[in-house]
């Protein structure tokens, strides 16, 4: 790679490490947003069938390029601005509901060393950047100046603080066995262990020393991206669609692109705490991106059938389940690992 | 020419004071709040850049990321005239001024002393490399432990009393208990009732 990119190397000169960066940073983002595009198709495929329809089929072949036209009629539709919105707020809520969801990919490892910047508090960045993403949601529900985006906007203040606290304390297990915030150091960590020795790896991975937290974490991660059963934000039946009421073309479509990303990014980050990452369940296949992407997969799909499958919160209960029973449910958790790994039973040393 | 950090340290220091000002000079309090989030997030940048990367991703996590979200929640909601809050103000200017001058002196008398520097600290000689979230949890939780923990309890104190305060106990309140609900039985609900067969007595022919 070094010899290939020599030439390149000579011609760019000072500016190499910025322009590599630019490339590194488009090899990223630009297979995230088609995963983003047919994750779209996916969910509308698979809630079809799961609901005995057929689902799109008619824009190429399968409903293939449903997606495309689907972007395309949105790319070309008007962007309506209400006549007492604060304009430079509704142009930029769109943009601050995507941009957190793009820039914590930067610490993501997608296989051992296949990461833009592999940063010692990897986990705090990603709790930092994706607890900004609410401003979005909040901005563009004040910013609209109409009723249903303002409730939508204090719904999703108070669910995504709260669900951010049960969030962190279920990675704070998770930091203590595997004793750093670096989240190439955290899937490493899980490919040790008695189980590992014997070529099972499957069984020293977080989730089964962690199963209560990693339960937590994976619904937190549903009610922090506002899915169904948890997406009383959008809530179409009480507040028509939330802070997206009032918004058209191409910024709605931001606000969709948004809630994508940030499902994919929860799968990535289940997949890397609790899922052993690109690591391989058993010893005799070897480890890599493939296995990553197959966990994603699967945790995007869990995602889909819960919304085709439970009926909505009510937003008492969404509440109730984030403050009374996952905050305690973790604080005692972490109290039980704690002592765990001091106890003469450690399986962590 | 400059270095890059150094232009880097200027256009934070520069977003910095600008947000800074406009957070007390906007008239309207929700954009006031956005520039408070602005001018934490360009705190943080700063912080970045004297390498203390815990700190500045702890204030992002917990200034920007929370405690500015429920101050939108609480501000979004209020109807604040400012016009009303700007009278008055050459006659607090005086006090306002004085404490701010107090304040700067302070300021300037802790960071010009000894007393604070980076030398003055134990273990605080690491090298550049070395993962600052460690060594500064190890220093908390061995040489710093009980200001901490007191810091802690000082805190868990005013989440309790905050709760206590605002929780109203109220006669006929009909909240929800989801156990109860959830642990519920079909007798609880309905009752079966067991009768005789109504019938209609057949209307009498011929009238």
């Amino acid at each position: 790679m070094d010899e290939l990119l020599a030439p390149v190397k000579a011609l760019l000169g000072p500016a190499f490490p910025l322009v590599w960066t630019m490339v590194k940073i488009v090899g990223i983002l630009a297979p995230l947003m088609l995963c983003v595009a047919y994750l779209t198709f996916w969910e509308r495929k698979v809630i079809g069938w799961m609901q005995v329809r057929i689902g799109p089929n008619r824009v190429g072949p399968w409903g293939l390029l449903q997606p495309i036209a689907d972007g395309i009629k949105l790319f070309l539709k008007e962007i309506v601005f209400p006549t007492k919105a604060d304009k430079p707020l509704f142009v930029i809520a769109p943009i601050m509901a995507l941009a957190p969801a793009l820039a914590v990919w930067a610490v993501v490892p997608f296989s051992d060393g296949w990461v833009l910047a592999n940063i010692d508090a990897g986990v705090l960045f990603v709790l930092a950047i994706g607890s900004v993403g609410v401003y979005g949601v909040i901005i563009a529900g004040w910013a609209s100046n109409s009723k249903y985006p303002f409730l939508g906007a204090m719904r999703a203040a108070a669910q995504m603080v709260s669900y951010e606290v049960s969030m962190g304390l279920a990675l704070i297990t998770v930091l203590m066995v595997s004793n750093s915030l670096n989240l190439t150091a955290i899937v490493n960590g899980q490919a040790e262990g008695r189980f590992a020795d014997m070529g099972l790896s499957v069984f020293s991975w977080n989730w089964l020393p962690l199963l209560p937290m990693f339960v937590v974490y994976l619904i937190s991660g549903v009610a922090e991206t506002n899915r169904a059963p948890f997406d009383v934000v959008e809530g179409e039946s009480e507040i028509v669609a939330g802070h997206m009421v009032e918004y058209s073309g191409m910024a709605f479509a931001l606000f969709f692109l948004a809630e994508y990303a940030n499902m994919i990014l929860v799968a990535a980050m289940t997949s890397l705490f609790f899922l052993g990452g690109w690591l391989s369940p058993v010893g005799f296949i070897p480890d890599g991106f493939h296995w990553f992407a197959l966990k994603m997969s699967a945790i995007l799909f869990f995602f889909l059938w819960i919304r085709a499958t439970f009926p909505r919160y009510r937003y008492d209960q969404v509440m109730r389940l984030g403050w009374k029973v996952f905050v305690p449910l973790t604080l005692v958790w972490i109290l039980v690992v704690g002592v765990w790994m001091m106890s003469p039973l450690t399986i962590w040393n | 020419m400059i270095e890059f950090k150094t232009l880097l340290f200027y256009l934070f220091s520069a977003v910095l004071v600008l947000a800074a000002l406009r957070v007390i000079t906007a008239r309207n309090p929700v954009h006031a709040v956005l520039f408070l989030v602005l001018a934490f997030f360009n705190a943080a940048g700063l912080w970045m850049l004297l390498q203390a990367e815990f700190l500045a991703i702890t204030l992002v996590m917990v200034y920007v990321g929370a405690v500015m979200v429920l101050f939108l929640f609480v501000v979004m909601m209020l109807d604040i005239n400012v016009e009303r809050l700007r009278q008055g103000f050459w006659s607090y200017l005086p006090l306002g001024a004085l404490i701010a001058l107090l304040m700067v002196g302070e300021m300037s008398l802790v960071l010009g002393s000894g007393y604070f520097g980076a030398e003055a600290f134990p273990g605080s000689q690491v090298t550049a490399d070395a993962s600052n979230t460690k060594e500064l949890a190890r220093v908390m939780f061995t040489d710093y432990f009980f200001p901490f923990e007191l810091a802690s309890i000082i805190l868990l104190v005013a989440v309790i009393v905050a709760v206590m305060l605002t929780l109203r106990k109220r006669p006929g309140n009909k909240a929800m208990h989801s156990s109860e609900q959830i642990a519920v039985q079909r007798n609880d609900r309905i009752r079966m009732v067991k009768m005789a067969v109504e019938v209609d007595a057949p209307a009498a022919k011929g009238e």
